[in-house]
């Protein structure tokens, strides 16, 4: 039996490489898939619990955070989409407009 | 028809609608049409309530409230109208007055462009004087008053092209306000002591609530009084009506002679129940009325302009009025109020015509001999002097002599004054008789040329207004009781309490002689002396006629002389006791050195520049470097999430 600290030590270095992912990386495809790490990371730990503590509540979560985050890739990619047909680039560091 | 009353001042202000706002293309002859026949309804309205009075006297003050106009918590203002006999008696003098003086407008303001401007001035001051006199409270009556102020200033400066209107206007304005404060402040007093602002409980209240002489009443009367200086052009606000003259003259007849400025006096009289319990305050208006009265006399005396000779005639017959007010003789200054407004309407106009004959010539030094020329103008106009100067029979008799004789009961030395005055004012308006109408022509060659008769317009006016002022004082005939119709019509508003007001005003005054304490006693064995007295003030005005006649008929290079002999003397009063120059040096120059700082220092200076520019200033420095924060990278924002969150977690953690 794996004891649950494994299982949550994977989890947070699981949110890390996605957080770090987020801050580093330029192309916003890969900032997005990042984003989908750090769900899954907590997903995991959702599930780690859900199976320590013997209830199902932590399983109903997980259901609702793969179907939010299904919603949001679609919309996500929908962005990424119109982005890259108005300026040709998903480079974020050229996606700066917001701005004063 | 009481009911009605509201129709008096509706039909003015539908005159202004329909000459104001409708009336660009109208026809002048239809535009004259509209705004005499506006005021003839207004007088037909006011004759009709006045036979409806006069049969069958109503027990209490009639009063008619349209709406309420303003609730506002202990505040409740109606629009409403009181018809009492004194209101009805400023209704039919203003309308009656306004339209004879607005026929006679339609002559002379033919060819004016400004036609129909004139008009809608005229009528809309008509609307506020009529609201002003039928007002049943002091706030309504203060609507009246501001509005004829404003309709003065408009009407003052009607040729505004033209500097010395555009100033004169604003000089009445600025003056008048000086007044309208002090009736503010006694407005605001009356609604903290009484709770309301309505004629009739602050009237049947007052008694109640003041023994008479407390600070508070005094207080009220004397900043009403002020008002009424301002209005009524006494020392010391009297400076705008002289200058009031640059005016058309119809607007110095009616607004500056006839009906405006008695505003004051019928104010003063309308609160007659306040005046009554404040002696002080009498004998203040009464001191005030009688030093006006003989100031500006004196002032008359030399002037060579024929509108302001009758300009400080005008104000000094106010101070008459006022000193009857102050005296306690309210009615005999009601009196004294109407039969001036047919006499100096009636001279204004005459002054009028004779302008219109001589291409606008005013100096007197340039008149004379129009006799002949200006027949009906003459005849007039002498029936307007012999009124003023108190002659038997005319209408100036009656007034003027009940008002002497009330001073000459209070005390003797406002009678002097009085007396004095009346002799000045014998002289002066036969001054001008003699210097406009007799004598040599002095009138300048190009001019002489087309000197001619008004039109019937202007002259059947002027005859109207004669015959009022030779009957007007039959209805307040003296002595006989029961003749004087306009005192008992009167004195269910203004009281039979004359008699021991009288007494009470005098006792305020620190020099009440020994005449004051009897006069009550005086009064009722008084008739051989009343008689003398008017004997008396008869042959003040003929030795005044008589004067005039001596000096600038028989030798006329005697006045010059005179005038070479008491040098100084002619020259303060010809420069108006350089009431003027005092003013502008003493009150106008500081205020304009104020304001000057004010604007250049505090405005410019503080407001504009370190409060509105420099808080500009502070927040585009600030934001100008915080905006770098906002860089439009995401990443840039997730990383300050980032940290916040840890450090969120760590101030929770570390605990």
């Amino acid at each position: 039996m794996v004891p649950i600290s494994h299982y949550l030590v994977l989890s947070v270095i699981l949110f890390f490489i996605g957080v770090f992912g987020v801050f580093i990386r330029r192309n916003a495809i890969v900032i997005f898939m990042c984003i989908e790490l750090m769900l899954n990371s907590a997903n995991l730990a959702f599930i780690a619990f859900a199976r320590y503590l013997d209830s199902m509540d932590g399983q109903i979560f997980v259901f609702f955070v793969m179907t939010v985050a299904a919603a949001e890739a679609a919309v996500g990619l929908g962005i990424i989409i119109a982005l890259y047909r108005n300026r040709e680039t998903i480079n974020v560091d050229d996606i700066n407009l917001m701005k004063w | 028809m009481i009911e009605y009353i509201w129709l008096v001042p509706f039909f003015p202000l539908l005159g202004v609608f329909i000459n104001g706002v409708l009336g660009i293309r109208f026809p002048k002859r239809f535009i004259g049409l509209v705004g005499c026949s506006a005021i003839l309804l207004s007088f037909l309205v006011s004759c009709l309530i006045f036979l409806e009075l006069i049969q069958s006297p109503p027990a209490a003050p009639f009063e008619v409230t349209l709406y309420q106009w303003i609730p506002c918590g202990d505040l409740k203002v109606n629009i409403g109208f009181l018809v009492d006999a004194l209101s009805l008696v400023m209704m039919l003098t203003v309308s009656g007055v306004s339209f004879v003086i607005h026929v006679y407008s339609i002559g002379y303001m033919h060819d004016d462009p400004g036609y129909r401007r004139y008009f809608t001035y005229l009528n809309l001051f008509v609307f506020f004087m009529l609201t002003l006199v039928t007002a049943n409270s002091f706030l309504l009556m203060f609507i009246g008053w501001e509005g004829v102020g404003l309709c003065s200033y408009l009407l003052i400066g009607f040729w505004y092209k033209n500097k010395a209107p555009a100033d004169a206007g604003k000089k009445a304005f600025i003056v008048n306000r000086i007044g309208d404060y002090g009736f503010l402040l006694a407005m605001m007093l009356i609604f903290v002591v009484f709770g309301t602002l309505d004629f009739l409980p602050v009237f049947e209240n007052a008694p109640h609530i003041f023994r008479g002489g407390e600070l508070t009443i005094i207080l009220i009367t004397l900043l009403l009084f002020l008002g009424a200086c301002g209005k009524s052009a006494q020392i010391p606000l009297y400076v705008w009506l002289p200058d009031a003259m640059e005016g058309p003259t119809p607007v110095s007849a009616l607004i500056h002679a006839a009906t405006m400025v008695t505003a004051g006096v019928y104010m003063v009289a309308r609160c007659n129940v306040l005046y009554s319990l404040a002696p002080l305050s009498m004998g203040v208006v009464a001191v005030i009325g009688a030093l006006t009265a003989i100031f500006t006399a004196s002032i008359a005396i030399v002037n060579n302009d024929i509108k302001r000779v009758l300009a400080y005639s005008t104000i000094s017959q106010l101070g008459y009025m006022f000193l009857a007010c102050g005296v306690g003789a309210f009615a005999a200054g009601i009196f004294h109020l109407m039969t001036h407004a047919f006499f100096k309407g009636l001279l204004f106009l005459c002054a009028g015509s004779v302008m219109h004959a001589l291409s606008g010539e005013l100096d007197m030094r340039k008149m004379g001999s129009l006799k002949a020329h200006l027949p009906i103008t003459y005849w007039t106009f002498l029936i307007g002097c012999l009124a003023i100067a108190g002659i038997f029979p005319f209408a100036g008799f009656f007034s003027k002599d009940e008002i002497l004789w009330n001073a000459f009961q209070s005390n003797i030395f406002l009678w002097v004054v009085g007396a004095i005055a009346a002799f000045m004012t014998a002289f002066y308006m036969f001054r001008a008789v003699f210097m406009t109408f007799h004598g040599e022509s002095r009138v300048e060659p190009e001019v002489a040329k087309h000197v001619h008769e008004s039109p019937p317009v202007m002259t059947n006016p002027l005859v109207a207004l004669a015959i009022l002022s030779t009957i007007g004082g039959l209805v307040g005939i003296p002595i006989v009781k029961g003749w004087n119709r306009f005192h008992d019509f009167l004195s269910p508003v203004l009281g039979g309490h004359e008699a021991h007001l009288a007494e009470k005003s005098m006792a305020g005054v620190a020099y009440a002689t020994e005449v004051a304490p009897h006069s009550v006693e005086i009064m009722h064995h008084s008739v051989g002396l009343e008689l003398l007295m008017m004997v008396v003030s008869l042959v003040i005005g003929i030795v005044g006629i008589i004067t005039a006649y001596y000096l600038y008929l028989k030798c006329p290079e005697l006045p010059e002389r005179i005038a070479q002999r008491f040098k100084q003397l002619y020259h303060l009063l010809y420069n108006k006791y350089f009431v003027d120059e005092i003013y502008f040096a003493y009150v106008v120059t500081p205020v304009n050195i104020i304001s000057t700082f004010f604007w250049k220092f505090f405005d410019d200076k503080v407001v504009d520049g370190a409060l509105v520019n420099g808080s500009a200033w502070v927040v585009k420095r600030v934001s100008g470097s915080l905006k770098r924060l906002q860089t439009g990278y995401v990443q840039h924002y997730a990383l300050s999430i980032l940290l916040g969150v840890l450090f969120v977690l760590y101030l929770i953690l570390k605990r």
